[in-house]
């Protein structure tokens, strides 16, 4: 592995998230928690070729409502992100996919 | 110049389609990919394809038959079996994609990730290929979950 950095970025280890703090009595953003660093799943899986046939694979980036997960909740870096809904949009007219659920 | 490139066809046919329905499919293909000079590399109606699930119903259709082709030849080719797909009943969905590029791209990153990673243990003092026992495999054995994201996260 390149990184044998810390896991675990403490509260404003992330760029804009402390502006977030004064906004919203959001207690999960407040000090104390430690979150876990997001990682791309693809760098860290060492996927180079993101198949619109793995279904299984693209799954976990459709959560219920059939939308593509963000990349600020799932953590992939936006080379794979692009890569990614590429995948999905072609699995989606396959239906393998769904374009929405409700 | 029309060089040869790698496709892929995959094509979804009713669920009720009787499996004379999918070899004379699969004929009407391999005619059109021989006349023009093609070849079928490989043909895959098993798992996973085959009788599968939609995601979504497709004219009331909640299951489909899908069939997976790969093809080598020009993009002429493609082109007139495209044409002919749209135009033929009882398809419910095709997709042609071009896999050639997507594969030598993916092998030469590959390529480069364990070039580099020898080089930098060799630089290390190390030989240049992992030892059989030498450390854990990765750092995430922590990561026992199969969603890497905490849905707390989301902001809805």
């Amino acid at each position: 592995m390149a990184f044998g950095g810390p896991k675990k970025s403490g509260p404003g280890g992330r760029g804009k998230a402390g502006d977030k703090d004064a906004k919203g009595g959001d207690k999960r953003r407040g000090g104390g928690f430690f979150r876990r660093r997001k990682v791309c799943k693809f760098c860290a899986d060492k996927i180079d070729d993101i198949n619109y046939k793995d279904v299984k694979l693209l799954s976990g980036f459709v959560p219920e409502r059939g939308k593509v997960l963000p990349r600020r909740i799932s953590g992939t870096c936006a080379k794979h992100q692009r890569g990614l809904r590429v995948a999905i949009v072609r699995a989606r007219q396959l239906a393998l996919l769904p374009y929405a659920a409700d | 110049m029309s060089s040869k490139r790698t496709y892929e066809l995959i094509y979804v046919l009713k669920p009720d389609a009787p499996e004379s329905e999918v070899a004379d499919m699969h004929k009407q293909v391999a005619e059109i990919v021989e006349r023009m000079g093609g070849t079928i590399d490989k043909t895959e109606n098993g798992m996973p394809w085959g009788r599968r699930k939609l995601a979504y119903e497709i004219g009331h259709h909640k299951e489909g038959f899908y069939v997976l082709e790969v093809i080598t030849g020009s993009g002429e080719l493609m082109k007139e079996i495209d044409r002919r797909l749209k135009v033929t009943e009882g398809l419910l969905r095709h997709l042609i994609v071009r896999v050639d590029e997507s594969t030598i791209k993916a092998e030469r990153a590959r390529a480069k990730r364990t070039e580099e990673s020898r080089r930098r243990r060799v630089a290390r003092g190390l030989p240049p290929d992992r030892q059989p026992g030498e450390g854990p495999q990765g750092d995430n054995d922590d990561d026992s979950g199969d969603m890497m994201f905490d849905v707390a996260d989301m902001e809805t």
